[in-house]
């Protein structure tokens, strides 16, 4: 219950639920920290244990474009070390955007007012300079958006736009910056990396479109990646590769990534843990399969229930005969 | 709770002062605007000339308050011609497209070309002037614009998931085009109107100026304006009067569509 | 046997892109293969594809929205309605939901106003809204609430034959099941005929009796749910299933 005030949670708005919560969630809520210092295989050690890659400390976001102000997030608490694959679910309205825009320092309009401590690596995100921040962003913070459509310039070419950060941010010469485009370009699995290079994003798919993200998100190989619902406006297959592409990245670049996704089942299948958002409040947090096994909360039992069911595939194949 | 929009607010207010002082003017003028009077040639400020008297000895009072009325009647006959043509030939090129569609948006790039006050020259040069045929020649050069704004939102409107489902459940054409779409384009239509309205007020008095607008004595802010120039320092009232008012009547409805604009 | 409210035999549609700006010849893309089926009523067909595949050049022909295809498309009975997936753009945001759910009965003729307003009522309380979302506009209504609207208005003139074009695709996964649950419920008890377009093999699976997998404007494989799920005989279904984790 001291972890519960000393993190700020607070229970969800619906009458009633104060009680059963109160009750509940000590349990819930239980910080399976076990799981925090579950690492890849072979990069423990590499791992400097005392400083956390993120530390998100009470956050509290409130719009104040109507008169009365809202409150999109409330008492955020995360951490993150180096290398560590963390999802966020949640609904649409639940917070899970705002957050992760805020932890990418792009949330800075006059309307919206931040309370709390975002530390990365040690240095607050909400109260250093634009200058200070310019840095980070690109360089060690990288995010990806849901509409590989509107988040690549129409105008330039692909090549252009993954050498961007790289422009920014090191001394590369031009050739070194194409050298190592291409490098990120194939590494984010495109073939034929150099046509893709030299062509505009209306030339590429929408799955294309996002692997040039990705590609162009990891060019200066950033220590954090928050991609906000990558996946959403793709196909199943190509969700799925995605998926695995980042999946990959992560276990050769050792990138931490924070996954947002409205898709229970697709944070199954990439994080490790998981946390829960409802209207603003982080309702539950843990290992994905322990969640997914005993989810403490209501709302977390509605959403696994809401992933429409499908019997045991391997179970029952081959029973159906033709 | 939004916040107060101001705009649209004094714009309102403004305009809704402008309106009372035409129609006051329709049915009531403390002299008649027209007649002369040789002894009051650049009477000052009196209880009986409330802004004095210009160059013929009439009432600058009382032809401001008819010369209002008849910029108004211009400009809002102009918009009124070119509103209702421009959502004709906008709705029905921009709905069905195709060849109908190509040619007449090709005439409408012809006429949108020209100046329009060049336009409603030639106009007035081939049929004459007058109040009357004003109206028709700035309408005429008005639908253009409209028409373009119409098609372009209809143009948007048509591939909307609503209209297809409107077909669906058996309304025809004309229905979804009058009934379904054209509400949806209405606010956009409204601030450019009021727009329009504007620029017509002020297109009014430009053509008096030039004197082929109303014609003499019948009073309008233009024509009061190309009176007063040769009195310019003599008597800066006469010009500056009928300037304020003009001045006033654009900004109430700029306010007014600026206003509209931020309220959708 | 029951009766066939649907009948598509061998249509194929053609699709010329427009390169008149590059300079290319004009090229003729085929975007339906031969495409053959049959709805029986009070069924509900899952069509499974990815962006792309003619999924909605399909639904578009049967709708008769799109004029130029070979083949053949047969109804057997009133026009067929359809659900779209973007529940923003599907309501008309300058008419109240009263209006839009009036609509159909409007253009049908032969109702009383009394009588319009005592169905729209009980069509709003059947989607699970209440009488009081009649004066409401749409933006004052979430996704769900919206898609649910849509279903009551496309039910207002009891088709025998619903098209329903990813309905949930656009909204939360709990909103989702509530929204399946209702299709499910009304189509239970209207014995309407649903052809369910989605990309996402679990809603598909919750909601379909039979299911066909559409690859390029092809129908790669159909059949029954189970047949479908476990003993895929495609590869192409055996990667969507894969992908889908299932």
């Amino acid at each position: 219950m001291k972890w519960l005030e000393r993190s700020g949670i607070r229970a969800p708005k619906s009458p009633g639920s104060n009680e059963t919560l109160r009750k509940s969630h000590p349990t819930a809520l239980r910080l399976r920290q076990s799981t925090l210092c579950r690492t890849p295989r072979g990069l423990a050690d590499r791992i400097v244990r005392a400083v956390m890659l993120l530390e998100v400390k009470n956050l509290n976001i409130e719009f104040h474009d109507h008169d009365r102000p809202e409150r999109a997030v409330c008492g955020l608490n995360l951490r993150m070390e180096a290398g560590e694959i963390v999802g966020i679910v949640g609904e649409s309205g639940s917070g899970k955007s705002m957050s992760a825009l805020a932890i990418a320092g792009l949330l800075s309009r006059k309307d919206i007012t931040k309370q709390g401590e975002i530390l990365f690596e040690g240095k607050d995100i909400l109260n250093c300079s634009r200058s200070e921040l310019r840095k980070l962003q690109g360089d060690d913070i990288a995010m990806i958006f849901q509409e590989p459509e509107t988040s690549l310039n129409p105008l330039k070419k692909v090549g252009w736009q993954v050498e961007e950060a790289l422009r920014l941010h090191t001394d590369l010469t031009k050739e070194g910056r194409r050298a190592r485009a291409l490098e990120v370009l194939r590494k984010a699995e495109l073939q034929d990396a150099e046509k893709v290079y030299d062509s505009y994003p209306h030339h590429l798919s929408g799955g294309m479109r996002q692997r040039v993200m990705i590609a162009a998100a990891m060019a200066c190989r950033p220590k954090l990646l928050i991609a906000d619902e990558p996946t959403t406006a793709l196909d199943v297959t190509i969700q799925a590769q995605i998926v695995k592409l980042l999946k990959k990245i992560r276990e050769e670049q050792h990138t931490a990534v924070l996954f947002i996704s409205h898709d229970l089942s697709l944070i199954r299948q990439l994080c490790e843990r998981v946390l829960v958002m409802q209207a603003g409040h982080l309702i539950e947090e843990g290992a994905v399969e322990e969640v997914f096994r005993s989810p403490g909360q209501e709302y977390t039992k509605k959403l696994i229930g809401a992933i429409p069911e499908i019997p045991a595939a391997c179970e029952t194949r081959g029973k159906f005969e033709r | 709770m939004k916040k107060k929009n101001w705009n649209l607010l004094i714009g309102g207010l403004l305009s809704g002062i402008m309106l009372l002082f035409i129609v006051v003017g329709f049915f009531y003028t403390p002299c008649s605007p027209e007649a002369m009077d040789n002894a009051a040639k650049f009477a000052g400020v009196s209880a009986k000339h409330l802004m004095g008297c210009d160059h013929f000895g009439r009432d600058i009072f009382s032809r401001i308050l008819k010369g209002c009325g008849n910029t108004f009647i211009v400009a809002f006959g102009t918009v009124l011609i070119g509103t209702l043509c421009g959502i004709f030939l906008g709705a029905f090129t921009g709905y069905y497209g195709g060849v109908l569609d190509e040619i007449l948006m090709r005439v409408n790039d012809a006429v949108f070309a020209f100046p329009s006050i060049l336009l409603a020259l030639v106009f007035v040069s081939l049929f004459g002037g007058g109040k009357y045929n004003i109206i028709l020649a700035l309408g005429i050069a008005f639908v253009p614009s409209f028409a373009r704004i119409v098609r372009s939102e209809f143009i948007r409107c048509k591939n909307m998931d609503y209209v297809k489902s409107a077909r669906l459940m058996g309304a025809g054409d004309l229905r979804i085009m009058f009934v379904h779409i054209l509400p949806n384009v209405m606010p956009v239509l409204v601030s450019s109107v009021l727009i329009g309205f504007n620029n017509a007020v002020l297109a009014e008095a430009g053509m008096s100026y030039l004197g082929i607008g109303v014609q003499p004595p019948e009073a309008s802010l233009g024509r009061m304006l190309s009176e007063a120039q040769s009195y310019l320092f003599s008597k800066p009232s006469m010009a500056f009067l009928p300037g304020l008012m003009i001045v006033l009547l654009v900004l109430g409805f700029s306010l007014m569509s600026e206003g509209l604009k931020r309220e959708r | 046997m029951s009766d066939l409210v649907l009948e598509v035999k061998n249509v194929s549609s053609y699709y010329r892109e427009n390169r008149r700006l590059s300079g290319k010849r004009a090229e003729r893309k085929q975007v339906l293969k031969n495409v053959s089926f049959s709805m029986e009523a009070g069924e509900i067909l899952g069509l499974v594809g990815e962006s792309g595949c003619g999924k909605t050049t399909l639904s578009r022909a049967i709708l008769g929205f799109l004029k130029d295809y070979e083949g053949e498309i047969i109804h057997y009975s009133t026009k067929p309605q359809m659900i779209f997936q973007d529940p923003y753009g599907s309501l008309n945001p300058s008419k109240k939901l009263g209006w839009i759910l009036e609509e159909p009965l409007k253009n049908a003729g032969g109702f009383t106003a009394e009588e319009r307003r005592k169905r729209v009522f009980g069509m709003l309380r059947q989607t699970g809204l209440t009488e009081d979302f009649a004066e409401r506009y749409p933006s004052q209504l979430s996704g769900g609430q919206r898609q649910r609207a849509c279903i009551g208005a496309a039910l207002m003139s009891a088709p025998a034959l619903l098209i329903a074009d990813e309905p949930v695709s656009a909204l939360d996964v709990t909103i989702q099941a509530q929204v399946m649950e209702l299709l499910k419920r009304l189509h239970g008890e209207r014995n309407i005929a649903i052809l369910f377009i989605s990309h996402d093999l679990r809603v598909v699976y919750q909601m379909c009796d039979r299911i066909m997998i559409m690859k390029d404007g092809e129908i790669v494989e159909s059949g029954t749910r189970e047949e479908i799920y476990f003993s895929p005989r495609h590869e192409y279904t055996k990667l969507l299933l894969q992908a889908a984790g299932i």
